[in-house]
Protein backbone atom coordinates (compact mmCIF):
# COMPACT_ATOMS: atom_id res chain seq x y z
CA UNK A 1 0.00 0.00 0.00
CA UNK A 2 1.27 3.40 -0.69
CA UNK A 3 2.59 5.89 2.46
CA UNK A 4 0.60 7.57 4.72
CA UNK A 5 0.21 9.72 7.88
CA UNK A 6 -1.29 8.12 10.74
CA UNK A 7 -3.08 10.53 13.46
CA UNK A 8 -4.68 9.34 16.24
CA UNK A 9 -7.10 12.42 17.88
CA UNK A 10 -9.19 12.19 20.89
CA UNK A 11 -11.73 13.98 20.47
CA UNK A 12 -14.30 14.83 17.68
CA UNK A 13 -13.75 18.02 16.96
CA UNK A 14 -10.20 17.17 16.47
CA UNK A 15 -11.16 14.11 14.04
CA UNK A 16 -13.05 16.66 11.77
CA UNK A 17 -10.89 19.03 11.60
CA UNK A 18 -7.97 16.16 10.92
CA UNK A 19 -9.47 15.02 8.02
CA UNK A 20 -9.98 18.20 6.75
CA UNK A 21 -7.10 18.03 4.45
CA UNK A 22 -7.18 16.69 1.12
CA UNK A 23 -6.60 12.45 0.70
CA UNK A 24 -7.44 11.80 4.39
CA UNK A 25 -10.31 9.62 5.53
CA UNK A 26 -11.31 8.04 8.63
CA UNK A 27 -10.04 4.29 9.56
CA UNK A 28 -12.24 2.63 12.22
CA UNK A 29 -12.10 -1.22 11.94
CA UNK A 30 -10.49 -1.12 8.89
CA UNK A 31 -11.93 -3.87 7.06
CA UNK A 32 -13.12 -1.96 4.35
CA UNK A 33 -9.83 0.15 3.89
CA UNK A 34 -6.91 -1.86 4.62
CA UNK A 35 -8.33 -4.35 2.40
CA UNK A 36 -8.68 -1.88 -0.42
CA UNK A 37 -5.66 -0.05 0.72
CA UNK A 38 -3.53 -3.21 0.12
CA UNK A 39 -4.93 -3.33 -3.15
CA UNK A 40 -3.95 0.21 -4.37
CA UNK A 41 -8.11 1.27 -4.86
CA UNK A 42 -7.83 3.61 -1.67
CA UNK A 43 -5.02 5.71 -1.51
CA UNK A 44 -5.06 8.48 1.66
CA UNK A 45 -2.29 10.26 2.26
CA UNK A 46 -3.79 10.48 5.96
CA UNK A 47 -5.26 8.20 7.98
CA UNK A 48 -6.98 9.84 10.91
CA UNK A 49 -8.20 6.77 13.27
CA UNK A 50 -11.19 6.66 15.05
CA UNK A 51 -11.10 4.49 17.31
CA UNK A 52 -10.67 6.40 20.61
CA UNK A 53 -13.72 8.50 19.66
CA UNK A 54 -16.35 8.30 22.37
CA UNK A 55 -18.97 6.96 19.76
CA UNK A 56 -18.68 3.70 20.88
CA UNK A 57 -22.24 3.32 23.04
CA UNK A 58 -25.71 1.97 22.59
CA UNK A 59 -28.28 3.91 23.97
CA UNK A 60 -32.10 3.71 24.68
CA UNK A 61 -34.05 6.88 23.59
CA UNK A 62 -36.94 8.17 25.40
CA UNK A 63 -39.21 7.96 21.99
CA UNK A 64 -38.77 4.10 22.46
CA UNK A 65 -35.87 4.02 19.66
CA UNK A 66 -31.99 3.78 19.82
CA UNK A 67 -28.99 5.71 19.43
CA UNK A 68 -26.11 3.55 17.99
CA UNK A 69 -22.65 5.38 17.97
CA UNK A 70 -20.61 5.19 15.08
CA UNK A 71 -17.78 3.08 16.70
CA UNK A 72 -20.01 0.36 18.09
CA UNK A 73 -18.68 -2.91 16.07
CA UNK A 74 -21.21 -4.88 14.43
CA UNK A 75 -20.83 -7.84 16.75
CA UNK A 76 -22.13 -6.13 19.94
CA UNK A 77 -24.73 -4.52 18.44
CA UNK A 78 -26.08 -7.89 16.91
CA UNK A 79 -26.21 -8.99 20.43
CA UNK A 80 -26.90 -6.33 22.13
CA UNK A 81 -30.22 -7.15 23.97
CA UNK A 82 -32.90 -3.92 23.13
CA UNK A 83 -31.23 -4.86 19.05
CA UNK A 84 -32.42 -8.67 19.68
CA UNK A 85 -35.86 -7.89 21.40
CA UNK A 86 -37.15 -4.78 19.24
CA UNK A 87 -35.14 -4.67 16.13
CA UNK A 88 -34.66 -8.32 15.67
CA UNK A 89 -34.44 -7.87 11.77
CA UNK A 90 -31.10 -5.80 12.13
CA UNK A 91 -29.55 -8.41 14.44
CA UNK A 92 -30.06 -11.04 11.66
CA UNK A 93 -28.88 -8.65 9.28
CA UNK A 94 -25.44 -8.23 10.93
CA UNK A 95 -24.88 -11.37 11.75
CA UNK A 96 -26.01 -12.66 8.33
CA UNK A 97 -22.32 -10.38 6.83
CA UNK A 98 -18.67 -11.23 6.76
CA UNK A 99 -17.37 -13.54 10.02
CA UNK A 100 -17.38 -13.47 13.70
CA UNK A 101 -13.63 -12.10 13.58
CA UNK A 102 -14.56 -9.67 10.83
CA UNK A 103 -18.18 -8.16 12.89
CA UNK A 104 -15.54 -7.81 15.75
CA UNK A 105 -13.77 -5.41 13.96
CA UNK A 106 -16.29 -3.80 11.55
CA UNK A 107 -17.92 -0.66 12.59
CA UNK A 108 -21.95 1.15 12.21
CA UNK A 109 -20.52 3.98 10.23
CA UNK A 110 -17.82 1.70 8.36
CA UNK A 111 -20.47 -0.48 7.35
CA UNK A 112 -22.94 2.34 6.18
CA UNK A 113 -19.63 3.41 3.83
CA UNK A 114 -18.14 -0.15 2.75
CA UNK A 115 -17.18 0.14 -0.82
CA UNK A 116 -18.80 -2.34 -3.50
CA UNK A 117 -17.52 -6.43 -4.08
CA UNK A 118 -17.23 -5.73 -8.10
CA UNK A 119 -14.29 -7.38 -9.16
CA UNK A 120 -13.39 -4.38 -11.65
CA UNK A 121 -13.93 -1.77 -9.10
CA UNK A 122 -11.24 -4.35 -6.54
CA UNK A 123 -8.74 -5.09 -9.55
CA UNK A 124 -7.01 -2.11 -10.86
CA UNK A 125 -5.21 -4.05 -13.42
CA UNK A 126 -8.81 -5.13 -14.45
CA UNK A 127 -9.21 -2.25 -17.18
CA UNK A 128 -11.73 0.52 -17.26
CA UNK A 129 -14.24 1.12 -14.08
CA UNK A 130 -15.64 4.71 -13.91
CA UNK A 131 -16.59 4.38 -9.73
CA UNK A 132 -12.40 3.89 -9.50
CA UNK A 133 -11.29 5.95 -12.67
CA UNK A 134 -14.21 8.50 -13.48
CA UNK A 135 -14.64 8.48 -16.87
CA UNK A 136 -12.86 5.43 -18.12
CA UNK A 137 -15.68 2.94 -18.49
CA UNK A 138 -17.58 0.40 -17.00
CA UNK A 139 -16.14 -3.24 -17.38
CA UNK A 140 -19.14 -5.06 -15.80
CA UNK A 141 -21.99 -4.53 -18.14
CA UNK A 142 -20.41 -6.72 -21.24
CA UNK A 143 -18.25 -8.61 -18.82
CA UNK A 144 -18.56 -10.38 -15.85
CA UNK A 145 -21.25 -9.39 -14.07
CA UNK A 146 -23.49 -12.33 -12.45
CA UNK A 147 -23.32 -10.73 -8.75
CA UNK A 148 -24.18 -6.95 -10.13
CA UNK A 149 -27.28 -5.20 -9.76
CA UNK A 150 -30.48 -5.13 -11.14
CA UNK A 151 -32.15 -2.03 -9.52
CA UNK A 152 -30.90 1.84 -9.85
CA UNK A 153 -27.91 1.15 -12.28
CA UNK A 154 -26.96 3.43 -14.95
CA UNK A 155 -25.02 3.03 -18.28
CA UNK A 156 -22.36 4.07 -16.22
CA UNK A 157 -22.32 1.46 -13.65
CA UNK A 158 -24.01 -1.13 -12.20
CA UNK A 159 -22.26 -2.05 -9.01
CA UNK A 160 -23.94 -3.75 -5.89
CA UNK A 161 -24.19 -1.96 -2.85
CA UNK A 162 -22.90 -4.98 -0.99
CA UNK A 163 -23.93 -4.29 2.97
CA UNK A 164 -26.63 -6.52 4.84
CA UNK A 165 -26.84 -3.91 8.33
CA UNK A 166 -27.41 -1.14 5.34
CA UNK A 167 -30.30 -2.98 4.36
CA UNK A 168 -31.89 -3.68 7.93
CA UNK A 169 -31.61 -0.02 8.90
CA UNK A 170 -33.21 0.86 5.51
CA UNK A 171 -36.01 -1.05 6.36
CA UNK A 172 -35.90 0.39 10.08
CA UNK A 173 -35.52 4.19 8.54
CA UNK A 174 -32.51 4.80 10.65
CA UNK A 175 -31.23 8.70 10.55
CA UNK A 176 -27.46 9.17 9.93
CA UNK A 177 -25.95 11.82 12.13
CA UNK A 178 -22.66 13.92 10.94
CA UNK A 179 -20.58 15.92 11.57
CA UNK A 180 -18.29 18.38 9.60
CA UNK A 181 -16.34 21.31 8.94
CA UNK A 182 -19.33 23.21 8.69
CA UNK A 183 -21.65 21.12 11.83
CA UNK A 184 -23.69 19.15 12.60
CA UNK A 185 -26.66 17.84 10.50
CA UNK A 186 -29.11 14.26 10.10
CA UNK A 187 -30.07 12.48 7.05
CA UNK A 188 -32.51 10.01 6.52
CA UNK A 189 -30.95 6.56 5.47
CA UNK A 190 -33.17 6.70 2.45
CA UNK A 191 -31.23 10.21 1.13
CA UNK A 192 -27.90 9.10 2.83
CA UNK A 193 -27.15 7.07 -0.55
CA UNK A 194 -26.78 8.09 -4.30
CA UNK A 195 -27.84 6.27 -7.42
CA UNK A 196 -24.51 5.99 -9.76
CA UNK A 197 -26.36 7.96 -12.48
CA UNK A 198 -22.86 9.50 -14.37
CA UNK A 199 -20.84 10.22 -11.11
CA UNK A 200 -20.83 6.77 -9.66
CA UNK A 201 -17.57 7.26 -7.69
CA UNK A 202 -19.95 9.94 -6.00
CA UNK A 203 -21.78 7.60 -3.56
CA UNK A 204 -23.39 9.07 -1.00
CA UNK A 205 -24.11 12.74 0.45
CA UNK A 206 -20.99 12.96 2.74
CA UNK A 207 -18.84 15.78 2.11
CA UNK A 208 -15.14 16.14 2.39
CA UNK A 209 -14.31 15.72 6.51
CA UNK A 210 -17.56 14.65 7.64
CA UNK A 211 -18.15 12.30 10.24
CA UNK A 212 -20.62 9.99 11.27
CA UNK A 213 -21.10 10.34 15.03
CA UNK A 214 -24.06 7.70 15.49
CA UNK A 215 -27.13 6.15 13.85
CA UNK A 216 -30.85 6.87 15.21
CA UNK A 217 -33.43 3.64 14.92
CA UNK A 218 -37.03 5.23 15.38
CA UNK A 219 -39.51 2.52 17.07
CA UNK A 220 -40.07 0.15 14.97
CA UNK A 221 -43.37 -0.39 13.90
CA UNK A 222 -43.95 -3.75 14.57
CA UNK A 223 -41.71 -6.72 16.60
CA UNK A 224 -42.52 -8.85 13.39
CA UNK A 225 -39.69 -8.72 11.61
CA UNK A 226 -37.00 -10.90 9.35
CA UNK A 227 -34.04 -10.77 7.33
CA UNK A 228 -33.29 -13.60 4.77
CA UNK A 229 -29.97 -13.41 3.31
CA UNK A 230 -29.75 -16.00 -0.27
CA UNK A 231 -26.31 -16.57 -1.15
CA UNK A 232 -23.64 -18.75 -2.78
CA UNK A 233 -22.78 -20.53 0.34
CA UNK A 234 -24.41 -20.48 3.91
CA UNK A 235 -21.66 -18.40 5.18
CA UNK A 236 -19.20 -16.32 5.03
CA UNK A 237 -20.72 -14.86 2.16
CA UNK A 238 -22.28 -11.30 0.39
CA UNK A 239 -25.94 -11.71 -0.58
CA UNK A 240 -26.69 -12.29 -4.38
CA UNK A 241 -30.50 -11.24 -2.97
CA UNK A 242 -31.87 -10.11 0.60
CA UNK A 243 -35.07 -8.75 2.03
CA UNK A 244 -35.18 -7.01 5.43
CA UNK A 245 -39.00 -6.95 6.32
CA UNK A 246 -41.05 -5.40 9.11
CA UNK A 247 -44.33 -6.03 8.95
CA UNK A 248 -47.43 -4.74 11.77
CA UNK A 249 -49.84 -7.44 11.14
CA UNK A 250 -53.65 -7.04 12.64
CA UNK A 251 -56.33 -9.38 12.11
CA UNK A 252 -54.77 -10.82 9.39
CA UNK A 253 -54.29 -7.92 7.34
CA UNK A 254 -51.23 -5.75 6.64
CA UNK A 255 -51.56 -2.78 8.43
CA UNK A 256 -48.36 -1.25 7.38
CA UNK A 257 -44.95 -2.60 6.62
CA UNK A 258 -41.55 -1.49 5.23
CA UNK A 259 -39.34 -3.65 3.25
CA UNK A 260 -35.55 -3.31 1.78
CA UNK A 261 -33.62 -5.36 -0.44
CA UNK A 262 -29.98 -6.08 -0.66
CA UNK A 263 -27.52 -8.00 -3.09
CA UNK A 264 -29.63 -6.87 -6.16
CA UNK A 265 -29.62 -2.69 -6.02
CA UNK A 266 -26.81 -0.06 -6.44
CA UNK A 267 -27.43 1.35 -3.52
CA UNK A 268 -29.64 -0.62 0.28
CA UNK A 269 -32.92 -1.03 -2.28
CA UNK A 270 -36.21 0.77 0.19
CA UNK A 271 -39.55 -1.22 -2.22
CA UNK A 272 -42.28 1.36 -1.95
CA UNK A 273 -43.68 -0.25 -4.25
CA UNK A 274 -44.26 -3.63 -2.67
CA UNK A 275 -45.41 -1.79 0.51
CA UNK A 276 -48.46 0.27 -1.50
CA UNK A 277 -49.50 -3.04 -2.90
CA UNK A 278 -49.40 -4.71 0.41
CA UNK A 279 -50.87 -2.20 3.00
CA UNK A 280 -54.56 -2.88 3.70
CA UNK A 281 -54.57 -6.58 2.04
CA UNK A 282 -54.67 -9.58 3.73
CA UNK A 283 -51.20 -11.23 4.92
CA UNK A 284 -51.58 -14.00 1.61
CA UNK A 285 -49.28 -15.38 -0.73
CA UNK A 286 -51.28 -13.99 -3.47
CA UNK A 287 -50.25 -10.51 -2.16
CA UNK A 288 -47.11 -10.84 -1.21
CA UNK A 289 -46.57 -12.54 -4.72
CA UNK A 290 -47.72 -9.22 -5.86
CA UNK A 291 -45.42 -7.22 -3.61
CA UNK A 292 -42.60 -9.20 -4.84
CA UNK A 293 -43.60 -8.23 -8.60
CA UNK A 294 -43.94 -4.93 -7.70
CA UNK A 295 -40.21 -4.53 -5.94
CA UNK A 296 -38.77 -6.02 -9.24
CA UNK A 297 -40.57 -4.20 -12.12
CA UNK A 298 -38.23 -1.99 -12.71
CA UNK A 299 -35.28 -4.39 -13.02
CA UNK A 300 -32.78 -4.41 -15.18
CA UNK A 301 -31.00 -7.46 -15.55
CA UNK A 302 -27.59 -7.61 -17.38
CA UNK A 303 -26.42 -10.96 -19.41
CA UNK A 304 -25.30 -13.13 -16.40
CA UNK A 305 -27.55 -11.84 -13.59
CA UNK A 306 -31.41 -12.18 -15.19
CA UNK A 307 -31.52 -15.03 -12.31
CA UNK A 308 -31.45 -12.24 -9.71
CA UNK A 309 -35.25 -11.10 -10.94
CA UNK A 310 -36.67 -14.37 -9.47
CA UNK A 311 -34.52 -15.15 -6.55
CA UNK A 312 -35.39 -11.46 -5.49
CA UNK A 313 -38.97 -12.03 -5.62
CA UNK A 314 -38.68 -15.39 -3.78
CA UNK A 315 -36.88 -13.85 -1.51
CA UNK A 316 -39.03 -10.88 -0.59
CA UNK A 317 -42.16 -13.74 -0.31
CA UNK A 318 -40.57 -15.82 2.41
CA UNK A 319 -39.30 -12.82 4.08
CA UNK A 320 -42.89 -11.43 4.04
CA UNK A 321 -44.09 -14.73 5.10
CA UNK A 322 -41.61 -14.89 8.14
CA UNK A 323 -42.03 -12.03 9.38
CA UNK A 324 -46.01 -11.88 9.55
CA UNK A 325 -46.13 -15.57 10.36
CA UNK B 1 22.75 -19.58 10.97
CA UNK B 2 21.41 -18.43 7.91
CA UNK B 3 23.43 -15.06 6.33
CA UNK B 4 20.62 -12.43 6.91
CA UNK B 5 21.34 -9.54 3.64
CA UNK B 6 20.21 -6.11 4.07
CA UNK B 7 18.42 -4.59 1.19
CA UNK B 8 19.92 -1.71 -0.65
CA UNK B 9 19.30 1.49 0.85
CA UNK B 10 17.00 3.06 -2.00
CA UNK B 11 14.81 -0.69 -2.46
CA UNK B 12 12.48 -2.48 -0.21
CA UNK B 13 10.38 -5.28 -1.16
CA UNK B 14 7.02 -4.59 -2.29
CA UNK B 15 4.63 -5.49 1.19
CA UNK B 16 7.22 -7.45 2.80
CA UNK B 17 8.66 -5.68 6.02
CA UNK B 18 12.24 -5.84 6.27
CA UNK B 19 14.57 -7.31 8.79
CA UNK B 20 17.09 -5.87 8.72
CA UNK B 21 19.56 -5.44 11.54
CA UNK B 22 19.77 -1.93 11.01
CA UNK B 23 15.79 -1.63 11.28
CA UNK B 24 14.54 -0.88 14.83
CA UNK B 25 11.91 0.25 14.52
CA UNK B 26 10.13 -2.61 16.74
CA UNK B 27 12.51 -2.46 20.03
CA UNK B 28 12.41 -5.31 22.53
CA UNK B 29 15.02 -6.84 24.68
CA UNK B 30 16.62 -9.91 22.93
CA UNK B 31 15.06 -12.48 25.14
CA UNK B 32 11.83 -11.85 24.29
CA UNK B 33 12.64 -12.24 20.44
CA UNK B 34 11.92 -16.33 19.62
CA UNK B 35 14.89 -18.38 18.91
CA UNK B 36 14.02 -19.11 15.52
CA UNK B 37 16.29 -15.91 14.75
CA UNK B 38 18.38 -18.49 12.47
CA UNK B 39 15.69 -19.86 10.32
CA UNK B 40 15.80 -18.74 6.62
CA UNK B 41 13.41 -16.00 7.09
CA UNK B 42 10.90 -15.43 4.19
CA UNK B 43 12.89 -12.64 3.17
CA UNK B 44 16.23 -14.36 3.00
CA UNK B 45 14.62 -16.82 0.33
CA UNK B 46 12.89 -13.90 -1.57
CA UNK B 47 16.09 -11.80 -1.30
CA UNK B 48 18.09 -14.98 -2.95
CA UNK B 49 15.64 -15.20 -6.18
CA UNK B 50 17.88 -11.48 -6.73
CA UNK B 51 16.09 -8.55 -9.11
CA UNK B 52 12.59 -10.31 -9.81
CA UNK B 53 9.49 -8.26 -10.04
CA UNK B 54 9.57 -7.53 -6.41
CA UNK B 55 12.18 -4.65 -6.12
CA UNK B 56 10.45 -1.41 -6.80
CA UNK B 57 12.34 1.90 -5.79
CA UNK B 58 12.27 3.48 -2.85
CA UNK B 59 10.51 6.66 -3.80
CA UNK B 60 7.35 5.15 -2.99
CA UNK B 61 8.08 2.70 -0.01
CA UNK B 62 10.98 4.07 2.06
CA UNK B 63 9.94 3.92 5.40
CA UNK B 64 9.06 7.87 6.18
CA UNK B 65 9.88 8.07 9.88
CA UNK B 66 13.81 6.82 9.19
CA UNK B 67 13.99 9.21 6.69
CA UNK B 68 13.19 12.06 9.00
CA UNK B 69 14.10 10.73 12.38
CA UNK B 70 10.96 11.63 13.52
CA UNK B 71 7.59 9.39 14.77
CA UNK B 72 4.41 10.05 12.53
CA UNK B 73 2.33 12.83 13.79
CA UNK B 74 0.14 11.91 16.20
CA UNK B 75 -1.72 14.54 17.92
CA UNK B 76 -2.82 12.82 21.11
CA UNK B 77 0.52 12.42 23.18
CA UNK B 78 -1.19 10.47 25.70
CA UNK B 79 -1.98 7.50 23.29
CA UNK B 80 0.18 4.53 24.20
CA UNK B 81 2.62 3.92 21.58
CA UNK B 82 3.51 0.43 22.41
CA UNK B 83 1.31 -2.97 22.62
CA UNK B 84 1.77 -6.24 24.34
CA UNK B 85 1.78 -9.01 22.25
CA UNK B 86 1.62 -12.71 24.69
CA UNK B 87 2.45 -10.58 27.79
CA UNK B 88 5.52 -8.79 26.90
CA UNK B 89 5.24 -5.10 26.00
CA UNK B 90 6.81 -4.29 22.34
CA UNK B 91 7.89 -0.40 21.48
CA UNK B 92 5.80 0.77 18.42
CA UNK B 93 7.62 4.03 18.17
CA UNK B 94 8.99 4.58 14.30
CA UNK B 95 6.91 1.73 13.07
CA UNK B 96 5.53 2.15 9.47
CA UNK B 97 1.80 2.55 9.77
CA UNK B 98 1.69 0.60 6.57
CA UNK B 99 2.28 -2.62 8.80
CA UNK B 100 -0.18 -5.16 9.78
CA UNK B 101 -0.42 -6.95 12.77
CA UNK B 102 0.10 -10.22 11.11
CA UNK B 103 3.17 -8.57 9.39
CA UNK B 104 4.90 -7.65 12.51
CA UNK B 105 3.69 -10.84 14.35
CA UNK B 106 5.32 -12.93 11.66
CA UNK B 107 7.91 -10.87 10.12
CA UNK B 108 9.36 -8.82 12.68
CA UNK B 109 9.06 -10.55 15.64
CA UNK B 110 8.84 -14.00 14.82
CA UNK B 111 5.67 -15.62 16.40
CA UNK B 112 4.72 -17.26 12.92
CA UNK B 113 2.30 -19.93 14.13
CA UNK B 114 -0.21 -17.00 13.06
CA UNK B 115 -0.88 -17.60 9.65
CA UNK B 116 -1.52 -15.30 6.16
CA UNK B 117 -4.06 -17.34 4.05
CA UNK B 118 -5.45 -14.43 1.69
CA UNK B 119 -4.06 -11.38 3.34
CA UNK B 120 -7.99 -9.66 2.42
CA UNK B 121 -10.16 -11.23 5.61
CA UNK B 122 -11.37 -13.87 3.37
CA UNK B 123 -10.04 -16.99 5.26
CA UNK B 124 -9.25 -16.43 9.11
CA UNK B 125 -5.83 -18.30 9.03
CA UNK B 126 -4.71 -14.54 11.03
CA UNK B 127 -6.93 -14.81 13.42
CA UNK B 128 -5.56 -13.35 17.02
CA UNK B 129 -6.76 -11.89 20.02
CA UNK B 130 -6.95 -8.28 20.89
CA UNK B 131 -8.46 -7.97 24.19
CA UNK B 132 -9.50 -11.11 24.28
CA UNK B 133 -11.75 -10.91 20.96
CA UNK B 134 -10.88 -12.59 17.86
CA UNK B 135 -10.29 -10.14 15.04
CA UNK B 136 -8.30 -10.73 11.39
CA UNK B 137 -4.66 -9.62 12.08
CA UNK B 138 -4.28 -9.54 8.22
CA UNK B 139 -6.88 -6.23 8.37
CA UNK B 140 -5.63 -4.45 11.40
CA UNK B 141 -2.68 -1.80 11.53
CA UNK B 142 -0.06 -3.04 13.79
CA UNK B 143 -0.24 0.93 14.92
CA UNK B 144 -3.77 0.92 15.84
CA UNK B 145 -2.93 -2.18 18.32
CA UNK B 146 -0.96 0.83 20.48
CA UNK B 147 -2.15 0.23 24.17
CA UNK B 148 -3.52 -3.32 23.83
CA UNK B 149 -3.11 -6.91 24.50
CA UNK B 150 -2.10 -8.95 21.91
CA UNK B 151 -2.59 -12.95 22.12
CA UNK B 152 -1.41 -15.38 19.35
CA UNK B 153 -1.25 -19.19 19.25
CA UNK B 154 2.07 -19.21 21.21
CA UNK B 155 0.84 -17.17 23.61
CA UNK B 156 -2.01 -19.41 24.05
CA UNK B 157 -0.36 -22.64 25.40
CA UNK B 158 2.83 -24.35 24.00
CA UNK B 159 3.64 -27.94 23.58
CA UNK B 160 3.71 -29.79 27.47
CA UNK B 161 1.16 -26.94 28.39
CA UNK B 162 -1.18 -26.84 25.74
CA UNK B 163 -4.81 -25.23 26.17
CA UNK B 164 -7.53 -27.36 26.42
CA UNK B 165 -8.56 -25.97 22.81
CA UNK B 166 -5.31 -26.50 21.32
CA UNK B 167 -5.28 -30.25 23.14
CA UNK B 168 -8.75 -31.12 22.27
CA UNK B 169 -7.61 -30.59 18.42
CA UNK B 170 -4.62 -32.84 18.81
CA UNK B 171 -7.68 -35.82 20.73
CA UNK B 172 -9.61 -34.73 17.30
CA UNK B 173 -7.52 -35.08 14.53
CA UNK B 174 -9.20 -31.21 14.17
CA UNK B 175 -6.55 -30.97 11.19
CA UNK B 176 -4.34 -32.10 8.22
CA UNK B 177 -1.97 -29.64 6.42
CA UNK B 178 -2.08 -27.67 9.75
CA UNK B 179 -2.27 -24.37 7.89
CA UNK B 180 -5.83 -22.78 8.98
CA UNK B 181 -5.27 -24.43 11.99
CA UNK B 182 -3.95 -21.50 14.68
CA UNK B 183 -6.46 -19.65 13.48
CA UNK B 184 -9.03 -22.10 13.75
CA UNK B 185 -7.67 -22.60 17.28
CA UNK B 186 -8.16 -18.90 18.13
CA UNK B 187 -11.44 -18.61 16.81
CA UNK B 188 -12.86 -21.72 18.86
CA UNK B 189 -11.14 -20.14 21.93
CA UNK B 190 -12.69 -16.67 21.59
CA UNK B 191 -16.14 -18.47 20.45
CA UNK B 192 -16.49 -19.96 24.32
CA UNK B 193 -17.22 -16.11 25.48
CA UNK B 194 -19.10 -15.62 23.08
CA UNK B 195 -23.18 -15.28 23.52
CA UNK B 196 -23.88 -17.67 20.95
CA UNK B 197 -26.32 -21.01 20.92
CA UNK B 198 -25.86 -24.46 21.92
CA UNK B 199 -26.05 -26.76 18.69
CA UNK B 200 -23.74 -27.74 16.26
CA UNK B 201 -25.32 -25.49 13.61
CA UNK B 202 -24.48 -22.34 16.12
CA UNK B 203 -21.03 -23.83 16.35
CA UNK B 204 -20.43 -24.28 12.70
CA UNK B 205 -21.73 -20.78 12.26
CA UNK B 206 -19.33 -18.87 14.73
CA UNK B 207 -16.81 -21.05 13.08
CA UNK B 208 -17.73 -19.83 9.79
CA UNK B 209 -14.98 -17.42 9.19
CA UNK B 210 -11.93 -19.56 9.08
CA UNK B 211 -12.22 -21.73 6.11
CA UNK B 212 -9.87 -25.38 5.86
CA UNK B 213 -9.22 -26.18 2.81
CA UNK B 214 -8.13 -30.06 4.03
CA UNK B 215 -11.95 -30.33 5.09
CA UNK B 216 -11.13 -30.81 8.54
CA UNK B 217 -14.29 -29.51 9.85
CA UNK B 218 -16.17 -32.29 11.57
CA UNK B 219 -13.21 -32.99 13.46
CA UNK B 220 -12.86 -29.33 14.45
CA UNK B 221 -16.76 -29.20 15.78
CA UNK B 222 -15.63 -32.22 17.92
CA UNK B 223 -12.92 -30.56 19.35
CA UNK B 224 -14.93 -27.71 20.03
CA UNK B 225 -17.81 -29.39 21.20
CA UNK B 226 -15.56 -31.29 23.49
CA UNK B 227 -14.19 -27.77 25.29
CA UNK B 228 -17.84 -26.38 25.50
CA UNK B 229 -19.23 -29.11 27.19
CA UNK B 230 -16.55 -29.27 29.95
CA UNK B 231 -16.29 -25.23 30.69
CA UNK B 232 -20.27 -25.23 30.65
CA UNK B 233 -20.64 -28.68 32.60
C1 LIG C 1 -14.05 -11.00 3.50
C2 LIG C 1 -15.14 -10.01 3.83
C3 LIG C 1 -16.46 -10.41 3.80
C4 LIG C 1 -17.47 -9.51 4.10
N1 LIG C 1 -18.77 -9.93 4.04
C5 LIG C 1 -19.76 -9.05 4.31
C6 LIG C 1 -21.14 -9.44 4.24
O1 LIG C 1 -21.46 -10.60 3.97
N2 LIG C 1 -22.08 -8.50 4.50
C7 LIG C 1 -21.75 -7.21 4.82
O2 LIG C 1 -22.65 -6.41 5.06
N3 LIG C 1 -20.47 -6.81 4.88
C8 LIG C 1 -19.49 -7.69 4.63
N4 LIG C 1 -18.18 -7.28 4.67
C9 LIG C 1 -17.90 -5.84 4.81
C10 LIG C 1 -17.78 -5.37 6.22
O3 LIG C 1 -19.05 -5.43 6.84
C11 LIG C 1 -17.27 -3.93 6.15
O4 LIG C 1 -15.94 -3.97 5.67
C12 LIG C 1 -17.30 -3.23 7.49
O5 LIG C 1 -18.62 -3.11 7.95
C13 LIG C 1 -16.67 -1.85 7.37
O6 LIG C 1 -16.57 -1.29 8.66
P1 LIG C 1 -15.15 -0.83 9.23
O7 LIG C 1 -15.38 -0.22 10.54
O8 LIG C 1 -14.16 -1.93 9.19
O9 LIG C 1 -14.79 0.28 8.14
P2 LIG C 1 -13.39 0.90 7.68
O10 LIG C 1 -12.72 -0.02 6.75
O11 LIG C 1 -12.62 1.40 8.84
O12 LIG C 1 -13.96 2.17 6.88
C14 LIG C 1 -14.76 2.01 5.72
C15 LIG C 1 -15.01 3.39 5.12
O13 LIG C 1 -15.80 4.17 6.00
C16 LIG C 1 -15.11 5.36 6.38
N5 LIG C 1 -15.48 5.58 7.78
C17 LIG C 1 -15.39 4.68 8.79
N6 LIG C 1 -15.96 5.16 9.91
C18 LIG C 1 -16.43 6.40 9.59
C19 LIG C 1 -17.13 7.42 10.32
N7 LIG C 1 -17.48 7.25 11.60
N8 LIG C 1 -17.47 8.56 9.67
C20 LIG C 1 -17.12 8.75 8.37
N9 LIG C 1 -16.45 7.83 7.65
C21 LIG C 1 -16.12 6.68 8.24
C22 LIG C 1 -13.67 5.10 6.11
O14 LIG C 1 -12.99 6.30 5.80
C23 LIG C 1 -13.74 4.18 4.90
O15 LIG C 1 -13.87 4.91 3.73
C24 LIG C 1 -17.15 -8.17 4.42
C25 LIG C 1 -15.81 -7.77 4.46
C26 LIG C 1 -14.81 -8.66 4.18
C27 LIG C 1 -13.38 -8.21 4.21
S1 LIG D 1 -19.98 -1.86 -12.22
FE1 LIG D 1 -19.26 0.10 -11.37
S2 LIG D 1 -17.63 -0.59 -9.99
FE2 LIG D 1 -17.95 -2.29 -11.43
S3 LIG D 1 -16.61 -1.92 -13.24
FE3 LIG D 1 -18.54 -0.93 -13.71
S4 LIG D 1 -18.16 1.18 -13.00
FE4 LIG D 1 -16.64 -0.07 -11.97
S1 LIG E 1 -4.94 -13.98 6.04
FE1 LIG E 1 -6.29 -12.77 7.23
S2 LIG E 1 -8.22 -13.60 6.71
FE2 LIG E 1 -6.90 -14.65 5.32
S1 LIG F 1 -5.91 -28.39 8.03
FE1 LIG F 1 -5.26 -27.91 6.01
S2 LIG F 1 -6.37 -26.04 5.65
FE2 LIG F 1 -7.25 -26.75 7.49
Amino acid sequence: MNQFNYLHPASTDQAVSSASSDGSKFIAGGTTLVDLMKLYVENPSTLVDVNDLPLAQVESLPNGGLRVGAMVRNSDLAFHPTVKEKYAVLSEALLSGASPQLRNMATTGGNLLQRTRCPYFRDVTAGPCNKRNPGTGCSAIDGFNRTMAILGTSDHCIATHPSDMDVAMTALEALIFIEGPKGKRSVPINDFYKLPGDTPHIENVLEPGELITHVEIPPAISTKQHYLKLRDRASYEFALASAAVVARVEGGHIHSVRIAMGGVGTRPWRAHEAEAVLTGKPATPAHFQAAAEAALRGAKPHTENAFKVELAKRCVIRALKVATA
Amino acid sequence: MAERPTLRDDQQLLDLEPLSPSDNSVTDDASSIPSNLGRVSRRTFLSGLGATGLMVSAGTFALAEEESGTPPAQENPSISRSTTINGKSYDLTGLDPRVTLLDLLRERIYFTGTKKGCDHGQCGACTVHVNGRRVNSCLTLAIMTAGKEVTTIEGLGQPGNLHPMQAAFVEHDGYQCGYCTSGQIMSAVALLKEPIGTTDEDIKQAMAGNICRCGAYPNILAAVKQVRGNASA
